[in-house]
């Protein structure tokens, strides 16, 4: 239950891919047979995904993936439009693809304003309003969280972006194939999204860049994806995700559907857990994230028990965030240290049932207690 | 990631629990990096003849309890005080290095029990 982090590739998607590592290898920038015939799988992919995002052909980029996404929209907008402005904002909860970029632009010289959220995990459009400057060359605010769910005001924070002259990027890679991404209903001007995330292949992913926004890239030497991102295209991984991205969107409704109910039945079961508390909004979040804290514990420890029972999951504890400090989205949501280790964060995907939903909710009661009767903090 | 003994203490920790009646208490780490120990000991004589233990915290934290009960038991508070960090993951057939700083505590929380044990010897023979 942890398909946030990663989902497995669909067999219809390997099989899409397979000519591309063999009969098709071709370079698609080569003239002969078989680059051509590369060069329209790409093209076909290119315009399947535009499609989907409501976008013109051209105005897509096959990047590496999210990261690489958010640091091409990020980076290379602040490159091409330094002499306008120097001013970035973005919120206290993102990815740290988008976080930790904006802070490496700061020590270039750029000026960033991380905008905090409210305890469900929201951004606040006035507060984006009340930060915008005449020298904001780009706001970046994530779709969806990828601890907590919570679904932004995306749409309503663009208008605000677009009427005070500057640029929107949002981080699509926890809604790509989840929610409807339509690039006008949403007024965005680039979107990142990423294609392990919706049964697709790991290390291929999507920038949508709106036509007319400039964009220095972060590789250069090759004239690939219209100059903006050099190197030879992973065709098989591109086509990959173009195929993922359509069968998500097909099934999209009625797997959220299914989705949701496997959810609410998970939150309304864990929180009869005492000294439990649900992390996010319970009205915009995603169809497949559940994010719980228990008090007295501490994440890790829960995550080690939880995999001795076959059950894999996912934590903001520092143990597992790889520093010293938990989920920087908890804190910023107002949790204390103490509880935000204590976190537990479930994401839902297709091969998940109702069996497994139950499971679950029989194994966590009984981890909570035996390692709460452990915890010097537990008063029980 | 972590040895079979770590998990071995982690799945069946030894000597979970309080003492109501220790004679030395010790308390280290704290919720902000997310580990807290807190260890009891009785003496006997100079003997460490009960220790129980209970902690907040990741895998590793919890192991290095459990396995510092099995080492301290029976030593004489001179010895188990000597006991270090590094003989305790030693102990446990090692542990991940970004474990040794942060979740390797226990002997620590060892040595802050027998200085709290000291205290109240102390404080008893002066009275």
């Amino acid at each position: 239950m942890d398909h946030a982090a990663t989902t497995p590739v669909r067999p219809e998607v390997v099989e899409v891919m397979l000519p591309y590592f063999g009969t098709d290898f071709g370079n698609a920038s080569s003239v002969y047979g078989w680059g051509r015939r590369a060069h329209q799988a790409l093209d076909q992919a290119r315009d399947t995904v535009a499609e989907l995002l409501g976008a013109a052909s051209n105005e897509i980029i096959f990047t590496s993936g999210g990261s690489e996404g958010a640091n091409l929209a990020i980076k290379g907008v602040a490159w091409a439009y330094q002499t306008k402005g120097k001013h970035i904002i973005t919120s206290a909860i993102e990815h740290h693809a988008v976080l930790d970029t904006a802070l490496w632009l700061k020590k270039h010289g750029f000026e960033v304003t991380i905008l905090p959220v409210d305890e469900e995990g929201f951004v606040s459009p006035a507060e984006v309003e009340k930060a915008l400057r005449p020298d904001t060359i780009l706001v970046s605010i994530m779709h969806a969280n990828n601890e907590v769910g919570t679904i932004q005001p995306i749409a309503e924070i663009g208008a605000i972006v677009r009427k005070h002259g500057a640029f929107f990027h949002t981080d699509a890679v926890q809604t790509a194939g989840v929610l409807d991404l339509n690039v006008e209903e949403l007024n965005v001007d680039l979107l990142s999204l990423s294609a392990h995330k919706f049964y697709g292949p790991k290390g291929v992913g999507t920038l949508y860049v709106r036509k007319g926004v400039r964009l220095d890239p972060l590789i250069h030497g090759g004239a690939q994806e219209r100059r903006r991102r050099a190197g030879t295209e992973n065709v098989a991984g591109i086509v990959g995700l173009a195929k993922a991205f359509e069968l998500a969107r097909e099934e999209r409704v009625a797997e959220n559907a299914r989705l949701t109910k496997l959810r609410d039945r998970l939150i309304e079961g864990l929180q009869t857990i005492p000294s439990s508390k649900v992390n996010g909004s319970l009205s915009q979040r995603l169809p497949n994230n559940v994010n719980v804290c228990f008090q007295y514990i501490e994440g890790e420890s829960m995550l080690l028990n939880l995999d001795l029972r076959g059950i894999a999951a996912s934590s903001g504890s520092a143990c597992t965030s790889g520093s010293l400090d938990p989920s920087h989205v908890l804190l910023a949501m107002g949790l204390t240290h103490e509880i935000a280790h204590g976190s537990l964060r479930l994401t839902l995907g297709r091969d998940n049932t109702e069996s497994d939903v139950d499971f679950v909710l029989q194994e966590i009661p009984v981890i909570v207690e035996r390692l709460r009767k452990m915890s010097p903090l537990y008063q029980g | 990631m972590y040895s079979d003994k770590v998990m071995d203490h982690f799945t069946n920790p030894r000597n979970v629990g309080e003492i109501a009646d220790a004679d030395g208490i010790g308390e280290v780490g704290n919720a902000r990096c997310g580990d807290i120990m807190k260890l009891w000991i009785k003496v006997d004589g100079d003997v460490i003849t009960d220790i129980k233990f209970k902690t907040f915290g990741c895998g590793a934290a919890i192991a290095t309890s459990s396995v510092i009960t099995e080492m301290a038991i029976g030593k004489s508070v001179t010895e188990a005080e000597q006991i270090t960090n590094q003989q305790v993951a030693e102990e446990l057939h090692g542990l991940p290095a970004v474990k040794m700083h942060c979740s390797n505590l226990a002997a620590e929380a060892l040595a802050a029990a027998i200085e709290d044990y000291r205290k109240k010897a102390a404080a008893d023979s002066a009275s």
